[in-house]
């Protein structure tokens, strides 16, 4: 049994192993932080957040400052794909986002069948009415008074 | 010896003494700890625990729910401030007991999710004082948050429905009103140091009777804000608008009897607990974290954590918020938990359960910590008018960690969606207007903030504030007609400026303004972000850009344009590095700053921002980067740059091999440049913040807290945090201008020296 737990990764209920969800690459324990089964990488945010305002004319420049600000790039050592981001300050300790209860998941996706898919999400239909204000016509309701 | 066991009796009447001989009848801190609702009256426990009619209850709810609707859409329609033809508004009902059981659908959730508390405090209060009261035609007015309430801005209208002389619910609305007498105009003042910089501070008090506004209290009101008028119009917009939804509750009760609606009232917020227990059990078990950084008090830059862990174990959710910043004695950024809970509902209710009804009581099952003294959980002393800056980030961050704990979950309430933009991006203003009215207020842009990727598409550009979906931006030529605002440039989107991902954060823009016909008017923001990315990105996305406030000074852009119309393009980009005002003084700033008048024809910029990022960039349809092209939302260079997709500049056909060539190199080139985790960490991670930063909150250990005393870093045990006493800005500087000076008068005199000794 095999969970889809993010974009890009999923945990082996079987083998108790984070997969990546794009090579299959066993990464490490679901015990584990997934985090130590992944290539880390301190990039200066200036790199993809480049400057647009002219850097020899002003002091902010839409960067971030890379004194205060890094962008730690996490990615699968086998294919490569950006598994994870993250925006910290020099030096701070990455964060460990995710830790599961493996026991308890076993014996919650005991009663599941395996998702093979992520469901996606949808888009819900739209008011097709042009801006009304729907108290006016609820009002109605009390005064029985009909729609211009 | 110590033996303090005290008999009923003397239990009693140490009760009796310590009531009737209270000095200050400050927020009760019972009532304020407690976000749930409350256990069932009596009369609730026996209709609830008989029999009920479903299609009955149902019928009294959407008739309520049409209530609160048409209340809604009058304050709209007839609100002066501006805030309410924008719809930061709400109106709403409560049980006798004072537990939120519905909103207007169409109103801001948070506004009304926080009124329970002057309610209970109401009826805790001034029911039984003889000097008060709670009757028939009463109604009370508040505004301070440490009372319950987002903000100082929001002035709610409090009002008991009574039916055969019983009390049978409460009804309630709430509009941002902006102006309130606050050191600086519009309500929201960064500059302020203390509570008493905030202006009203209005805990709950009674201002109409006999359903008629107390006129020498509504006085007293409007001659302590700069906007007398306003004050007095919403206030009897809201006292009319109570007084419809009173009428139809009325009805409701004449035709379906009082039972059903008390039924209807506790059954909706019981039916949402199970429903909120039952979403929280088919979670996985376990522990999903998130951190972000605020880069500013409002008057300084310094590095501020949130943290925020939420723990799953079967039908229980805890929020952690420990490990936070300190709270700030003498700047406006504090924020009290009640305030900050609301607004995380909101960021449930918008972003991971849609569906549920709007009301209080879906937290009800979630339990929350936070450190005492944390900037997130401010005490009562602490400034708050600018709780906006915790607030903003307590409506966007909670994605990421529902996020991870729901992607495996075989059904979705709604996509999984990457945070919004975080900051309150606008222009607040104040002064006299070219109609001679003297205002003060914020701009509609705060609403206008970009929605983060989502699982299946591109965020939405400028698609609401996080705090409401159904917020709109306004129109320009309306305030254009009230206020000697002159916007150059309104709405274009921010180019490049964009949360990228394999689904990107929908565009902020850019806001050009200027002012005319006036010379007592100006800006101020209340926005951090200006140095480190405001709002985290969603699995392996990348976040926004920071932003910055830029000024174009000791000009007249008006007699510039007069002389040339077609020089001056609207374009921040442009102006700002082509420096097309001729003759102008340009800066760029952080996001903050306080009042400041601005001059006919200077130009202040700002923008919107972009939500955050949602996936791997080199997982983006190189269509989907061709279509940004089209429409103007990214340059040729960030497509090939960030996105790696090759294509023809001129017809931007994709090469699709050269593209998957291009993106595979890149790839391979991560994997060259990426470190194992445990080396990384190594490398990476310090003991310490680095010295150079004015760093709040912890490190590495949640129960250790950095902040600073007379500007040196101090460390403090998370249950024992002091507030933070922040030095004058302005001392500062000159501090450092005369270490300037010294330095440069003793090289001068050193030189004179020397020229003497050669002479
Ligand atoms: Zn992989």
């Amino acid at each position: 049994m095999r969970v889809l737990m993010t974009e890009n990764l999923r945990i082996n209920l079987d083998t108790e192993m984070w997969e990546c969800r794009h090579c299959d690459k066993v990464l490490i324990s679901a015990r584990d932080n997934y985090k130590r089964g992944l290539l880390a990488y301190d990039r200066d945010p200036r790199e993809i957040h480049k400057p647009l305002l002219d850097p020899t004319k002003y002091v902010l420049t839409y960067s971030p400052d890379p004194t205060w600000c890094r962008l730690i790039e996490y990615y699968c050592p086998q294919c490569g794909v950006m598994t994870e981001t993250e925006y910290l300050p020099p030096g701070h300790p990455p964060l460990r986002d995710m830790e599961f209860d493996i026991d308890a998941m076993k014996e919650q996706w005991k009663h599941r069948d395996e998702v093979l898919k992520e469901p996606g999400g949808k888009d819900y239909p739209r008011a097709n009415r042009n801006r009304t204000h729907s108290g006016q016509p609820m009002a109605r309701l009390f005064t029985g008074e009909k729609p211009a | 010896m110590n033996d303090m066991t005290i008999t009923p009796e003397d239990k009693q009447l140490l009760d009796k003494f310590l009531k009737d001989n209270q000095l200050f009848y400050i927020a009760d801190p019972e009532i304020m700890h407690d976000h749930d609702i409350g256990p069932r009256s009596e009369e609730e426990e026996r209709l609830l625990s008989g029999p009920t009619d479903p299609h009955l209850i149902n019928m009294v709810r959407g008739r309520i729910l049409a209530a609160m609707d048409e209340g809604n859409t009058m304050i709209e329609q007839m609100g002066a401030a501006p805030g309410a033809k924008w719809g930061d508004i709400v109106a709403s009902i409560f049980t006798a007991n004072g537990d939120l059981s519905m909103i207007a659908p169409h109103g801001v959730v948070g506004f009304a999710a926080c009124v329970h508390y002057p309610i209970k405090y109401i009826i805790k209060y001034w029911t039984h004082e003889p000097t008060v009261g709670v009757h028939d035609g009463d109604g009370f007015i508040h505004n301070d948050p440490r009372y319950g309430g987002i903000h100082g801005t929001d002035q709610s209208c409090i009002m008991p429905v009574f039916y055969r002389e019983k009390l049978v619910c409460w009804v309630s609305c709430t509009i941002h009103e902006g102006e309130n007498g606050a050191t600086e105009p519009g309500g929201m003042p960064p500059s302020a140091e203390s509570r008493y910089d905030e202006g009203l501070k209005m805990s709950p008090f009674k201002v109409i009777e006999n359903f008629q506004l107390r006129r020498d209290l509504v006085t007293f009101l409007q001659n302590m804000v700069r906007d007398p008028k306003l004050q007095l119009e919403d206030m009897k917009v809201k006292l009319h608008t109570c007084l419809r939804m009173r009428e139809r509750v009325l009805a409701i009760l004449e035709e379906f009897g009082e039972e059903a609606l008390t039924i209807s009232l506790r059954q909706h917020i019981e039916d949402v607990q199970e429903e909120v227990r039952r979403r929280i059990e088919e979670l996985p078990d376990g522990t999903t974290r998130v951190l972000t950084f605020p880069d500013s008090t409002l008057r300084e830059n310094a590095l501020l954590k949130f943290s925020m862990a939420v723990t799953v174990k079967g039908d229980r959710m805890t929020l952690d918020f420990r490990g936070s910043s300190p709270e700030f004695i003498n700047r406006a950024i504090n924020c009290n938990a009640a305030s900050l809970k609301t607004m995380l509902l909101t960021s449930y209710l918008q972003n991971v359960w849609p569906d549920l009804p709007q009301t209080m009581a879906v937290f009800g099952p979630i339990k929350m910590l936070f450190d005492e003294k944390s900037v997130l959980n401010g005490s009562f002393e602490t400034p708050q008018p600018m709780s906006l800056i915790p607030l903003f980030k307590a409506m966007t961050i909670p994605t990421i960690p529902m996020a991870k704990l729901s992607y495996s979950l075989p059904h979705r309430y709604t996509a999984i969606v990457a945070p919004q933009y975080d900051q309150p991006g606008t222009f607040i203003y104040g002064g006299l207007t070219q109609n001679g009215e003297n205002v003060g207020n914020f701009c509609a842009d705060i609403n206008g903030n970009g929605q983060g990727g989502r699982n299946h598409r591109d965020g939405e550009h400028s698609v609401s504030p996080p705090f409401a979906a159904n917020c709109d931006i306004g129109e320009m030529e309306v305030i254009e007609e009230e206020l000697p605002i002159v916007r150059l440039g309104a709405f274009t989107l921010t180019k490049d400026r964009v949360g990228f991902g394999k689904y990107r954060g929908g565009l902020g823009y850019e806001m050009i303004a200027s002012t005319r016909g006036t010379d007592m008017w100006g800006f101020m923001t209340g926005c951090t972000g200006s140095l480190f990315t405001p709002s985290q990105p969603l699995f392996g996305g990348y976040g926004p850009p920071v932003y910055p406030l830029c000024k174009i000074q000791d000009i007249n852009i008006f007699e510039q344009l007069a002389k040339n119309p077609g020089k001056i393009k609207f374009d921040m980009l442009d102006m700002m590095n082509n420096q097309t005002v001729e003759g102008g003084r340009y800066s760029t700033h952080p996001m903050a700053m306080t009042f400041e008048l601005c001059q006919n024809g200077e130009v202040y910029m700002m923008c919107q921002g972009t939500g955050a990022g949602y996936g791997d960039v080199l997982l983006r349809d190189p269509a989907l980067v061709i279509k940004d092209i089209e429409e103007n939302l990214i340059s040729h260079d960030t497509a090939r740059d960030i996105f790696k997709v090759v294509f023809d500049s001129d017809t931007l056909i994709v090469d699709a091999e050269a593209t998957k060539a291009l993106r595979d190199a890149e790839r391979k080139s991560r994997l060259k440049r990426g470190k194992p985790f445990d080396q990384f960490v190594k490398d990476f991670v310090t003991p310490e913040p680095p010295e150079y930063l004015p760093y709040y909150g912890s490190w590495d250990d949640p129960t250790v807290i950095y902040g600073t005393s007379n500007g040196k870093r101090i460390k403090m045990k998370g249950t024992e945090i002091q507030s933070m006493f922040m030095p004058n800005p302005k001392d500062e500087k000159i501090k450092a201008l005369e270490k300037q000076l010294a330095s440069v008068k003793a090289e001068l005199d050193a030189c004179r020296g020397e020229a003497k000794k050669k002479k």
